[in-house]
């Protein structure tokens, strides 16, 4: 699978703000605990090991 | 003078003064000369031997050290002994266990069934005492001397000084009786990871350092205990520091390690007392109770990661811990130790009775090199997992583990070490064609045979010693040569169903070329004599 880089997401406004919200109350500490496990839980659904590798390339 | 340098747990191989240590006596030559009477240098001596070459080994103590080394061994270490004979009693002696549990902090995270995977021999691995493992290679040879083997051990001999020529090399050993001098053809250094010889030839030792010291403690306990794995991340018993695992050995003993941390000092840390409270914080932090133990052995250990640029020097080669070094996590150094001397094997005996070349030669270095640096990755990251370096891996570190209690995706990134799996020599140079359309990875040339059902026996059983042209399925191929080496027919008429699965996928028949240490050379749906006679001369290194 390629690494989709244009507009993919509906609703990319609710999304930034239920994303923000997820870490409202959260500690700096907390919220970076919080981000990792996100990432990972994404990368278990994604679960194509080379479209990991782009996405992880294109984050840069 | 022969230093002592560890007690021991065995006395295998007691000093005896050699004819040739006579000093009017000009050094004997010796095709073979070992330096170590460890698990490798052991497991070398004996498969030459039963191939009919001969082998000296010359050990600096005279059997197995005590104390805590290897206590995992993995099922194609088992099944390297098996070829060799000496397996029986390690499987009968060993311990397996299948449950594992896995704690972070107070909590149990998960647990674990390794429900065995059927139609093998030998189980996926044992825990076994390194002395024992090392005392049943030796009881081996002493069977095969009685037929005829030509192996020597000579123990009390101690290497002191070694001349490199173009094509031998000359030693200087110390013993008792004071030194001597002996001539090797070939001179294989399975001296452990302080190597003298790789230090007296000026050969650098590369790798990383892990900065943390382990604490192993041996308990023998009576009381009924489960045989079960537990490991441990960040133990809440008091000062136990990052990591702790608790796992059964034979004689009622129980392996424990405590992960302390770099800065520590070791006398206070080995004080019985303190040793004790932690033991006893362990042991009944499921129960509330401390059953009741006897400390049979505790040390402190740190590691490394690295290995020797090059395995082969002319006519040194290196095996085993001189070779390469890794952290213990995975159990990774007598297993990889031993296929360094599977590998080697095979190839030192053609060699002595002179149909190898130096290509052949080199490959051991070549293949083995790619195995230690597979290990080696395994094992760092292993380390990496228990005992994150920086703020964010440690952070993503805690995440897996607190998914992995929730979710089950998580738990396979749980590394508290891999076991180890023998490495398959993808793309080298001396392995041939992959013609078997379909045909399983698992036995895809390169790669171990994996073990199989064949009537009341194990495929493993009939491979090999020599090459082996196996046919399953179709016509019985017969035997083929290449420059004075043949590999003997071996063939399946009826393969078991799991036999079919490991080597035929859906074809009805196939044909594999085997090498002496079970590796696949080649494969192909049906026989062709000029096909396996070429994949034969390349796997000698003639192609
Ligand atoms: C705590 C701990 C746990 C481990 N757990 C495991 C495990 O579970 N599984 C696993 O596979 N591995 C494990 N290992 C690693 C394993 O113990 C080693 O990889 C293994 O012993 C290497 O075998 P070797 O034959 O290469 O060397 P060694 O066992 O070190 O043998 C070398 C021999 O050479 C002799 N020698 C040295 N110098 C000279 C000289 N100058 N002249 C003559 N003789 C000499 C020594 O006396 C010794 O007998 C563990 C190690 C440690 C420390």
């Amino acid at each position: 699978m390629s690494v989709e880089l244009n507009p993919n997401l509906p609703d990319p406004d609710g999304f930034y703000d239920e994303l923000l919200q997820a870490h409202t109350g959260l500690s700096d500490t907390e919220s970076e605990a919080y981000n990792a496990r996100l990432v990972l839980i994404m990368a278990n659904h994604i679960g194509e090991r080379e479209t990991l590798t782009r996405l992880l390339d294109a984050a840069r | 003078m022969v230093a002592v340098r560890y007690q021991t747990a065995f006395q295998l191989y007691p000093y005896e003064k050699v004819p040739e240590q006579t000093a009017q006596m000009a050094p004997v030559r010796h095709p073979v000369v070992i330096v170590g009477g460890g698990p490798v240098g052991l497991a070398l001596a004996l498969d030459l031997g039963k191939k009919g070459t001969p082998a000296l080994v010359l050990d600096d103590h005279d059997g197995a050290g005590l104390g805590s080394k290897a206590i995992c061994f993995a099922q194609r270490t088992l099944d390297i002994a098996h070829r060799l004979g000496a397996s029986s009693p390690m499987v009968e002696k060993g311990v397996v266990w299948n449950v594992g549990r896995v704690f972070h902090g107070e909590r149990q995270l998960f647990n674990f069934d390794l429900l065995p995977e059927e139609g093998h021999r030998n189980p996926a691995f044992i825990n076994l005492q390194q002395p024992y493992f090392e005392r049943f290679l030796v009881e081996e040879i002493r069977a095969a001397q009685a037929d005829g083997a030509l192996i020597e051990i000579r123990g009390r001999n101690q290497i002191a000084g070694l001349e490199q020529h173009a094509d031998y090399v000359t030693l200087q050993v110390d013993t008792p009786d004071g030194p001597y001098r002996i001539e090797a053809d070939y001179l294989i250094a399975c001296d452990g990871a302080r190597s003298t010889l790789r230090e007296m030839m000026g050969l650098s030792f590369d790798g990383r350092v892990f900065e943390d010291s382990f604490l192993i403690a041996d308990v023998r306990m009576t009381a009924d205990f489960p045989t079960e794995r537990w490991f441990w991340f960040e133990p809440p018993f008091k000062d136990s520091g990052q990591s702790a695992l608790l796992h059964k050995q034979p004689d009622d003993v129980w392996r424990i390690d405590f992960q302390l941390g770099w800065d520590i000092d070791r006398a206070k840390e080995m004080n019985e007392d303190r040793i004790r409270a932690r033991v006893d914080a362990m042991l009944s932090s499921q129960t509330g109770t401390v059953p009741d133990y006897e400390l049979v052995w505790t040390s402190i250990y740190t590691f490394q990661c690295r290995r020797m640029q090059s395995f082969r020097h002319g006519p040194v080669f290196f095996a085993g811990d001189s070779a390469h070094q890794v952290s213990p996590f995975g159990a990774r150094g007598a297993n990889s130790g031993i296929q360094d001397a599977d590998n080697l094997a095979w190839k030192l005996d053609l060699a002595v009775n002179g149909l190898a070349n130096d290509v052949l030669l080199d490959s051991y270095a070549t293949e083995r090199e790619y195995g230690a640096d597979e290990n080696i990755l395994h094992s760092s990251r292993a380390t990496d997992f228990m005992t994150p370096k920086s703020k964010i891996s440690r952070t993503f570190r805690d995440a897996v583990l607190h998914l992995a209690a929730k979710h089950s995706f998580a738990r396979p990134m749980v590394n508290s070490g891999r076991l180890s799996m023998p490495c398959a020599y993808d793309g080298f140079a001396l392995f041939g064609p992959d013609a078997l359309k379909g045909g399983p990875a698992g036995a895809r040339p390169g790669a171990p045979c994996p073990d199989a059902p064949d009537g009341n026996n194990f495929l493993l059983d009939q491979l090999g010693g020599g090459f082996i042209v196996l046919s399953i399925g179709g016509e019985a191929a017969p035997a083929v040569s290449a420059y004075s080496i043949t590999a003997a027919p071996v063939h399946i008429d009826t393969p078991s169903d799991i036999l079919r699965k490991r080597y035929l996928g859906d074809q009805e028949s196939a044909v594999y070329l085997i090498r002496p240490d079970q590796h696949v050379v080649a494969r192909w749906a049906s026989f062709d004599e000029a096909a396996v006679g070429t994949a034969l001369a390349k796997a000698i290194g003639k192609g």
